[in-house]
């Protein structure tokens, strides 16, 4: 499933401090409204005092604005913006682990040639193979459909990470 | 330069809320805070013993609401966090600046299920502005800086730091350090926005003053940014009339010939129409809360409205604004006023004939009730009026939730600022006595009545010993209906009188004995030709706390009212009213109907009382 093929998903970018509970506090005000988080993706920054979390949330337009300024308002927050998917650079990465057979094995090759450009081979025994690939969530998604035919032991995203484009203005509440 | 104190965790705690100009605290000792009770005994904070930490936290809510400083509550962990969970959230909800300081288990424990362990900032992290639990003993002056500037600076709310107990142990020697008060400290993400954009007050005026028919909604922010001078000078300046919400109450003089009252639920006629029928709503410091508006989907159908709030999350939460303006009430308004001194009287267009209508309304639909029989019980609107004549001008008068709140909300004439206090957000019942306790403390030299509804009265009532103990003369109004008088009245209109469940009984317990055995000086008053005696009686003491039971009938209901989900427009009156109102609004519809007018309104109107 693509996060972003639903108009309801919208992508949060929020820049907080990097300290203990502040995740908490994010998804607990998304929580406490109802609203289910699609994925979270969350890390410091170059500046290891604070932290980027994007957040790809399934709510509706409306709801949305209130929820980004309620996450403003929290102390630690430092920005947040609302990510359209025109305007961003969407990233995604998958571990897969798959099982092949001898039969199999070409077709699943061949599968992994055509996705050269973003997937990655990590490890490899004779009956499976553990890749990496990075690309847009469509392009993930594109790649768990191909490998459904095989058997699929583990399909393990990092939920997306979002940056405005290049030369896009986008709105963002900043606290300075 | 001096060299440095070094301090342990508690005496730091102590000395930093004394760096804090803390002057009270109200709290309850126990386990897990017990060191830092040692150092309170050498410094110079008075600490007021309550009997239950749910009236530390009211009494620093009252204590908040009727200095404007924060009102600061400390108690252990586990039991004692969940027990003022509640006023946490009611301060939360009503944006009452308060610091709550809370005992944990040491930090090695937490998390071991450890004895009287909760998770105390997991649980308050919602109904808290911000919480922190303290990992370190040399963090605590920092924190409680930080504590301080957010509790009371934006939108202010209560803020609870929340200490593990080996942090503040004596006998600890990593709980030392070398005690230095930081500098306000620089949030990077909290800036509140207290100046407005220039172009955005310019847009607010150009409206005002093209205005015909309107309304300014002064709401509790006024009061929060201190504006209730500006409010007068604004009003007097465009001749608006104002309403004041429940928790706005004495923002602007109930004397005063602009003033309509309260809107909402239990609103004013007057305020609620003019509402419905204005063409510009200028909220300022107000959130469109659904007691107020009522059905969103036709509340003020007709207005363009300005919205006016220092927590941009407000604007458009509701009722989307034409103008939105983020900045302080005070600074807003200061600035309005300037700017429309500079346009001159001439700019504003003529609000006459909507002044004239309005003093209709308020001429034919007064706040009016019948006077009971001897014998039959007091009439609660009666004993407000009494209370209120009989009482200093500047009474603090502080409320539970429920009729008897309506009826002081209602009937109380309040001419000052930050003498009504009362549970407007989260309606808790239980609030008016340690909050009248709060209150007292910070103005010991006011006159401070709670008037309290007989189920409020039992939920809270023994911090009336604090109160007796601690020397702290409040006065206490009983309203005892027997009943739980608001939910009574809600099964008789919508629950076709079948009566669940709410009633109390006006015998048990004996509230004047009740009172008595807590150190008070006790009345009760049965007929109406005794209410002023005994009144007077009771604000002639200054010694001790005060109770005086009023026995009310055990039937009157609250009007005028608005059904929970309907219309402001389909507002029902008090039955001597209510005829004339129904004959007024069918004349309308079909003068409307005839003309091709809407008839939405009367429409509605002639469904919901089918
Ligand atoms: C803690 C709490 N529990 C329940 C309620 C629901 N409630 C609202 S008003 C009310 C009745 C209050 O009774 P009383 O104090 O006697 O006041 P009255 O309405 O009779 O004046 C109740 C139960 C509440 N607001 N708060
Ligand atoms: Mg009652």
């Amino acid at each position: 499933m693509n996060p972003n093929r639903e108009l309801s998903h919208h992508t949060l970018v929020a820049l907080v401090e990097n300290r203990a509970g502040v995740l908490a506090r994010v998804t607990d005000l998304i929580a406490r409204r109802g609203y289910n988080i699609i994925s979270l993706a969350v890390a410091p920054t170059n500046d290891d005092s604070l932290s980027r979390i994007t957040i790809v949330v399934d709510v509706e337009k409306a709801p949305l604005e209130q929820i980004v300024k309620q996450l403003f308002k929290l102390i630690n927050v430092i920005e947040i913006a609302e990510l359209a998917p025109a305007d961003a650079i969407t990233r995604e990465l998958v571990l897969a682990t798959v099982e092949f057979t001898p039969e199999n094995a070409a077709a699943l090759d061949d599968v992994l040639a055509r996705a050269a450009g973003h997937v990655l081979v990590q490890e490899r025994t004779e009956t499976s193979l553990t890749v990496s690939a990075g690309g847009s969530s469509a392009q993930i998604d594109a790649l768990g459909a191909a490998l459904s035919v095989f058997s699929v032991v583990h399909f393990q995203r990092t939920g997306q990470v979002a940056l405005p484009k290049l030369g896009q203005s986008v709105p963002i509440m900043r606290a300075r | 330069m001096t060299a440095p104190e070094r301090l342990n965790g508690a005496e730091a705690l102590i000395k930093s809320l004394e760096m804090e100009g803390v002057e009270v605290v109200f709290g309850y000792p126990g386990g897990a805070i017990l060191p830092v009770y040692d150092p309170l005994l050498d410094g110079k904070l008075r600490h007021v013993l309550v009997r239950h930490e749910q009236g530390a936290g009211h009494m620093a809510e009252g204590y908040a609401h009727a200095t404007g400083r924060p009102g600061v509550c400390i108690v252990t962990s586990g039991p004692a966090a969940t027990n003022i969970v509640t006023p946490l959230a009611d301060a939360m909800l009503d944006s009452v600046p308060m610091v709550c300081i809370t005992g944990q288990v040491s930090l090695g424990a937490i998390g071991t299920d450890a004895f009287q362990e909760c998770d105390t900032t997991g649980i308050t992290r919602s109904i808290t502005k911000h919480n922190y639990l303290v990992t370190r003993a040399q963090d605590i002056p920092g924190v409680v800086r930080e504590a301080f500037h957010i509790a009371t600076t934006g939108r202010p709310g209560p803020v609870l730091i929340d200490i593990p107990k080996d942090l503040v142990d004596a006998n600890n020697p990593d709980s030392y350090f070398d005690f230095d008060w930081p500098e306000v400290p620089e949030l990077p993400g909290y800036r509140p926005v207290l100046t407005p954009r220039d172009d955005v007050v310019t847009e607010a005026v150009d409206l005002m003053l093209a205005a015909r028919r309107p309304v300014l909604y002064v709401g509790g922010g006024v009061l929060k940014a201190r504006g209730a001078n500006v409010v007068l000078e604004l009003a007097e300046m465009l001749g608006i009339p104002v309403v004041t919400t429940l928790m706005a109450r004495g923002a602007f003089p109930d004397d005063h010939e602009l003033c309509l009252g309260m809107p909402g639920m239990h609103g004013q006629f007057t305020a609620i129409t003019a509402i419905q029928e204005c063409d510009l709503l200028v909220a300022m410091g107000s959130r469109f809360d659904d007691r107020v508006t009522g059905k969103v989907a036709t509340f003020a159908p007709d207005a363009k409205v300005i919205h006016v709030d220092i927590d941009p999350a407000e604007h458009g939460k509701v009722r989307l604004p034409q103008v939105a303006v983020a900045g302080d009430c005070r600074i807003v308004m200061e600035l309005m006023v300037e700017e429309i001194k500079q346009r001159g009287p001439e700019a504003q267009a003529d609000i006459a004939p909507w002044r004239q209508k309005v003093s209709g309304w308020q001429e034919k639909y007064p706040l009016t009730y019948k006077q009971s029989a001897p014998g039959e019980g007091l009439k609660p609107q009666y004993v407000v009026e009494r209370l209120r004549d009989l009482s200093p001008a500047d009474t603090i008068v502080c409320s539970g939730v429920g009729q008897h709140q309506m009826f002081a909300s209602q009937y109380w004439k309040f001419n000052y600022p930050y003498t009504w206090i009362n549970s407007g957000g989260l309606g808790t019942m239980g609030f008016a006595v340690p909050a009248a306790v709060g209150a007292k403390v910070g103005m010991p030299d006011r006159t401070v009545w709670a008037i309290d509804g007989d189920g409020c009265f039992q939920m809270t009532a023994q911090e009336l010993i604090t109160a007796s103990i601690e020397r702290i003369p409040i006065k206490v109004a009983i309203m005892n209906n027997g009943n739980l008088g608001m939910v009574r009245q809600w099964q008789q209109l919508f629950y076709d009188e079948r009566y669940s469940e709410v009633e109390l009984g006006q015998d048990l317990p004996n509230y004047v004995q009740w009172a008595q055995s807590m150190g008070c000086v006790a009345f009760r008053v049965e007929e109406t030709s005794e209410v002023d005696e005994i009144i007077e009686r009771a604000n002639a003491i200054n010694d001790r706390p005060v109770v005086v039971e009023f026995r009310l009938v055990e039937e009157e209901n609250v009007y005028p009212m608005v059904s929970a989900g309907a219309s402001n427009s389909d507002v029902i009156v008090d039955p001597s009213q209510q005829a004339a109102l129904e004959a007024e609004r069918a004349a309308k519809a079909t003068d409307q109907s005839s003309d091709g007018f809407p008839t939405s309104i009367a429409d509605t109107h002639q469904n919901a009382s089918s």
